[in-house]
């Protein structure tokens, strides 16, 4: 089913290819057979309950997880088939969202979004006007002088945001960009998740349990149950769905 | 009655327990992990020489390294050093003017100042200090995703956290070590003169016509290994932990217990190799 519809888009336009993808964790199988297309300047959103390997299947696609099985290619390349430095520079075309923000303790703001920039060769005042125009992105440019400590949870992902995209990816994988976050800020990053994907002509898979961000960041939806791709439609198709595991997600609770 | 059998019952259950926790196969599971752990340590210690010696180079996070564990360590290593001399000075004193050696007072207390004591003690004071921080600092790092995150834009968190703190911890260790040795026999000078009246000069005279080159160059080397051990350790607990929060304090301590023992390990080796060249 994950195959059927990311069939439709080009071969030639697909960012991301994953085949019959799986992983276990001490017997248990987490990712039982996973493959999915992300086509160029497409957004992706995985559902699913906690527990059924949405964020180990996003893992899986940078290697910060190994899998036991299958094919993952980005722009590609077989990235299973990398060695270490081949893998870094594949992994400098992709940004990562974590799902705490990750931003580094020891670091103020603007160390934080310097730091992946480090292996970049470019002049002070260049990378000084990288940082400064990834914060006006995220409109957070007053506070490039404050600690990770000092900010607040929908702070923190936005800065994180603005690191990711500090290298220009052409990749953007988001790990629950709006877990912890009032409606409000949800509404906010995900509505910043578009428009920075217009801007940057970015690809993007996003993780989320959130209806609302699905909504509207979604280009295509795909749900995962229990390590398999259970549906895969758009918003409005999956919204409709007769099978109520799938409806379950899009049913505003009382 | 019925009590009484649940009582023995609980009590077979506690038994069986007790009998599985020796049986062949608990032992081989124990074995398979020990064994598993030591695989992963050389591995990692193996990884930081290939690392260490490959560009790019992290210069200026080895040398906030340095600031960090030379000048934040220099207080505490001071101080108790400045102590070990002065008690160490007024415990012997009684002992050799028993024998009337109380001239030797002097250079006994250097020598073993420097040999022995002021080594051992910076590297313990090093691993409680340095080693349980790093230990917990790249723990937690590794439990917020910090480290993944730095991974996953390509930015080699090996070299960056654990090459330059384990080669700032092997340089500064055998630093403090000297810085610890000068203030010790300060320490023991203020002790002389509690109960007595020795001028510097007499002292330091009295120390040097002691003192041979064996006595120093051998606890300087080992220093290097402290340090070394100090870092690796404490670097392998933290960047592996991977249990939560739990994780974080199960590293600064196992840092700290694992890399004291160590200490203790390569000192008794380092008193072996310098008796051979002797």
């Amino acid at each position: 089913m994950g195959t059927a519809a990311a069939e439709k888009s080009s071969p030639e336009g697909d960012i991301i290819t994953i085949d019959h993808l799986k992983k276990s964790f001490g017997g248990h199988e987490v990712l039982k057979d996973i493959s999915l297309k992300l086509a160029k300047g497409e957004n992706l959103v995985i559902m699913g309950k906690s527990g059924t390997g949405k964020s180990v299947l996003i893992k899986c696609i940078v290697r910060l997880i190994e899998p036991d099985a299958g094919e993952i290619k980005i722009l590609g390349k077989d990235v299973l088939k990398l060695n270490a430095d081949e893998l870094n520079d594949v992994r400098k075309k992709i940004g990562f969202l974590f799902q705490s923000a990750a931003l580094y303790d020891s670091m103020t703001v603007r160390e934080n979004l310097e730091f992946p920039l480090r292996e970049v060769r470019k002049k002070n005042e260049e990378i000084e006007q990288m940082v400064e125009e990834a914060l006006k992105n995220v409109g957070l440019l007053d506070v490039i002088d404050k600690m990770p400590s000092e900010l607040s949870g929908g702070m923190r992902k936005r800065i994180g945001l603005a690191r990711t995209l500090i290298l220009r990816p052409e990749v953007i994988l988001y790990d629950e960009p709006n877990t912890g976050l009032d409606p409000i800020t949800t509404r906010e990053i995900s509505k910043l998740i578009v428009e920075l994907k217009d801007k940057y002509q970015t690809s993007s898979i996003i993780i989320t349990h959130d209806s609302e961000c699905a909504r509207i960041t979604a280009n295509r939806i795909m749900i995962i149950n229990e390590g398999l791709c259970v549906a895969e439609g758009t918003y409005e198709e999956l919204e409709k769905s007769e099978d109520e595991f799938v409806s379950s997600f899009f049913t505003k609770q009382d | 009655m019925k009590k009484d059998a649940t009582v023995l019952e609980e009590n077979g259950e506690e038994a069986k327990k007790q009998a599985s926790k020796f049986s062949i196969a608990y032992l081989s599971e124990r074995l398979d992990d020990f064994f598993g752990q030591v695989d992963t340590f050389t591995r990692f210690t193996l990884r930081f020489f290939k690392e260490a010696f490959m560009p790019p180079y992290e210069v200026n996070e080895f040398l906030k390294q340095c600031y960090l564990v030379g000048n934040k360590s220099l207080p505490l290593v001071g101080l108790t050093a400045l102590i070990m001399g002065l008690v160490f000075t007024m415990q012997s004193r009684p002992t050799l003017t028993k024998f009337g050696a109380q001239s030797w007072l002097p250079a006994m207390v250097a020598i073993a100042m420097i040999r022995e004591i002021s080594p051992v003690i910076t590297a313990l004071i090093c691993a409680g200090k340095v080693g349980s921080g790093i230990g917990a600092e790249l723990a937690s790092m590794r439990v917020t995703e910090q480290i993944d995150a730095m991974e996953v834009s390509g930015n080699r968190p090996f070299k960056y956290l654990v090459v330059t703190r384990v080669m700032a911890i092997t340089l500064m260790v055998p630093l403090l070590a000297i810085f610890s040795d000068s203030i010790s026999l300060l320490g023991s000078f203020i002790g002389v003169n509690l109960q007595g009246d020795t001028t510097a000069k007499l002292f330091l005279s009295h120390i040097f016509e002691k003192l041979d080159f064996i006595d120093v160059f051998p606890a300087i080397i080992k220093t290097f290994f402290f340090g070394f051990a100090i870092g690796i350790i404490s670097c392998y607990k933290g960047y592996n932990s991977n249990s939560g929060t739990e994780g974080v304090g199960r590293a600064a301590n196992t840092s700290v217990v694992q890399a004291s023992l160590t200490i203790f390990i390569i000192d008794m080796l380092a008193v072996q190799v310098a008796n051979f060249f002797t």
